[in-house]
C-alpha cells in the first residue's frame, strides 16, 4: 500500500469518526425532547427489547448450559466442583451475559434498525418529515438510539439470570452438583460490584451498538445496495466495537 | 430566485437561473427528465443550498435561514412528492394527522374531523385505516396531497404529479391543483414534464433547459414560441437542439466493432 492510498484510509477512518461522534451530539441533544415523547420511546423498547426476548432467552439457556458442563468437567478435576455457582455466576454477569447480548442484539435489533431507518431515506420518508417541519432526528433517531440503550442492560440481565438457571440445570439437576452448595456459593461469591461491571459494559456496549446502527441507516445511501451495506457495517462494526471495548473495560475495572 | 447557480457531482445543473413565483397564481415548471426540476424544488424548501445567487421565499434569503426558521417556514409550504413518501408504520389516517399532532395541541376529535375532510376532498375517505402498503402509487399520492393540505399550506409545490396516474386520478389530481388555488388562494408550483396536463391549469409556465429559464409566459405563448427548442420541447419532437440521444460514440461503427473497448 503507497503512502496516498494508507493517507487516503486514514482521512476516511478519521471522518467517520468524527461523523459519528457529531452524530452522538445530535442524539444527546434530542434525547430530553425523545423522553417527552414517551409513546415513541416504549415503541422503540419494544421493538429493541421485548422483539430480541427470545434468541436472548434461548441464547442465554444454551450459554449457561454449556458453561455448567465445562465447568463441571473442569473443576471435577481439582475435585472442587461445589465451586461451580461461583464460576458459572461470574462469568455471565461480568463477561458472557454483556458480550453475547451485545453481539445478539447487533444482529437482531442492530441490523433491524440499520434498515429501517435506511430504507426510510430510501423511500424518501426522512426528508417528508423535514419538509413537514418535523427533524428526523428528534422524531425517527433520537427514540431508536434511546430504546437501544434501555433495552439492552435490561436483556443482558435476563441473559444471566436464564443462563445461571441453565448453569444450574446442568450441575445440579444433571450432575448432581449439590443446589444447597451451588446457590450458596453463588451468593457468597458474588458481590455488587460484580453486578455493576456487567451493567456498566452492557450500558456501554448499548450506546455504541444503538449509536452505529441509527448512524449507518441515518447516512446510507438510498439505494438498495447502500442498505444492505449500512447494514452489513452495523453488524462488522459493532461486533468489534464491542469486543474492543470488552477489553477496555475489563482492564479499568481489575 | 436569482442568479442562481447549484452543480451536483462536478455536474452544473442551474447556471444563471432566474424565476419568480406570483402569489396566488399556479406556475408550471416543465422540462426534460433530469434537467433539475426536483432539484429546483430543494433549493426552494431549503434541502441544498444554491453554491451561487438568492433562493428568497416569502422575501426570506434561505441560505441565511438558521434550523428554526427554516422549519417556521415549511410550515406555510407543502411538497406532494412523486412517490407519495408516505410513513410506512402507520396508516393512511395517521399519515395525515402526522403534522397536525405534531404541529398543533388540538383535541383528537377535531383532528378525526379534519382528517376525513381532507380525506373526502381526494375521495379516499374510506381508506382510512389502510396500510401505505396497500395502496396503489395513484392513491398513495392522493393521501400524500391531503398531507401535503392539511396544515392549510400558503404555497403547494407538486413533483411530477402525474406520472403514472389512470386518466380517472389525472382528472381528478388536475381539478385539485385548481380548486385549490382557486378556492383556498393557495399558490401552486407544479413541477412536470406534461405538457398538455399543464397547459389546462397553468397560469404562467416556465421551461427549464440547460439550467436556466429557456422560455416563460402562458402555456399558448410558449407553444407559438419561435425557439427551435421551445418549440421542440412542446411538440415533444426528437430531433432539435435538445439532445434525446445521450452522448455515445457513432452508432455504425459501435455496433460493427467486436467490443466495446
Amino acid at each position: 500500500m503507497n503512502n496516498g492510498a494508507r493517507n487516503n484510509y486514514l482521512l476516511e477512518g478519521l471522518r467517520r469518526l468524527g461523523s459519528v461522534a457529531l452524530f452522538l451530539l445530535q442524539l444527546l441533544a434530542q434525547s430530553l425532547p425523545a423522553f417527552a415523547r414517551p409513546d415513541l420511546l416504549l415503541k422503540q423498547i419494544y421493538n429493541a427489547g421485548a422483539r430480541s426476548l427470545i434468541i436472548i432467552m434461548l441464547s442465554g439457556l444454551f450459554v449457561g448450559m454449556v458453561l455448567g458442563l465445562q465447568g463441571y468437567d473442569l473443576l471435577q478435576r481439582f475435585g472442587s466442583e461445589e465451586a461451580l455457582g461461583t464460576a458459572a455466576a461470574l462469568g455471565l454477569l461480568r463477561e458472557l451475559a454483556p458480550v453475547i447480548t451485545a453481539l445478539l442484539f447487533a444482529g437482531r435489533a442492530g441490523t433491524a434498525l440499520t434498515s429501517e431507518i435506511g430504507l426510510m431515506r430510501a423511500t424518501d420518508q426522512l426528508t417528508a418529515m423535514e419538509i413537514m417541519a418535523v427533524d428526523p432526528l428528534r422524531y425517527v433517531a433520537a427514540p431508536r438510539f434511546l430504546g437501544g440503550l434501555i433495552a439492552m442492560p435490561l436483556l443482558t440481565a435476563i441473559f444471566s439470570v436464564i443462563g445461571l438457571y441453565g448453569a444450574q440445570l446442568v450441575g445440579v439437576q444433571l450432575m448432581g452438583v449439590d443446589k444447597g452448595v451451588f446457590w450458596s456459593q453463588t451468593q457468597g461469591s458474588v458481590g455488587l460490584h460484580d453486578i455493576s461491571e456487567g451493567m456498566v459494559k452492557s450500558v456501554v456496549f448499548g450506546v455504541a451498538c444503538s449509536l452505529i446502527a441509527v448512524h449507518e441507516g441515518y447516512h446510507s445511501e438510498p439505494t438498495a445496495e447502500g442498505v444492505g451495506l449500512a447494514t452489513t457495517r452495523t453488524v462488522v462494526a459493532s461486533s468489534v466495537m464491542i469486543l474492543l471495548l470488552d477489553y477496555v473495560l475489563t482492564a479499568a475495572f481489575l | 430566485m436569482r442568479d442562481v447557480h447549484y452543480a451536483i457531482g462536478g455536474r452544473q445543473i442551474f447556471a444563471g437561473l432566474d424565476l419568480t413565483v406570483r402569489r396566488g397564481r399556479i406556475t408550471a415548471i416543465m422540462g426534460p427528465s433530469g434537467g433539475g426540476k426536483t432539484t429546483l424544488l430543494k433549493l426552494i424548501t431549503g434541502q441544498i443550498i444554491a453554491d451561487r445567487g438568492s433562493v428568497q421565499v416569502f422575501g426570506q434569503e434561505i441560505a441565511t435561514l438558521g434550523r428554526r426558521a427554516l422549519y417556521a417556514l415549511r410550515q406555510r409550504l407543502g411538497l406532494l412528492f412523486q412517490n407519495g413518501a408516505l410513513l410506512t408504520d402507520m396508516d393512511v389516517f395517521d399519515n395525515v394527522a402526522f403534522p397536525v399532532r405534531e404541529h398543533s395541541d388540538l383535541p383528537e376529535t377535531l383532528i378525526r374531523k379534519l382528517v376525513l375532510t381532507k380525506l373526502q376532498a381526494v375521495g379516499l375517505r374510506g381508506a382510512a385505516r389502510l396500510a401505505p402498503g396497500e395502496l396503489s402509487g395513484g392513491m398513495a399520492r392522493r393521501i400524500a396531497l391531503a398531507r401535503a393540505i392539511v396544515m392549510d399550506p400558503e404555497v403547494l409545490m407538486y413533483d411530477e404529479p402525474f406520472v403514472g396516474l389512470d386518466p380517472i386520478s389525472l382528472g381528478v389530481i388536475l381539478r385539485l391543483i385548481k380548486q385549490m388555488n382557486t378556492a383556498l388562494g393557495i399558490t401552486s408550483i407544479v413541477v412536470s414534464h406534461d405538457v398538455q396536463e399543464l397547459a389546462t391549469i397553468a397560469d404562467e409556465s416556465y421551461l427549464l433547459l440547460d439550467g436556466r429559464i429557456a422560455a416563460s409566459g402562458t402555456p399558448e405563448q410558449l407553444r407559438t414560441s419561435r425557439s427551435p427548442a421551445v418549440h421542440q420541447f412542446m411538440t415533444g419532437g426528437a430531433e432539435g437542439p435538445v439532445a434525446f440521444n445521450y452522448p455515445a460514440p457513432d452508432y455504425a461503427t459501435q455496433l460493427l466493432a467486436e467490443s466495446d473497448e
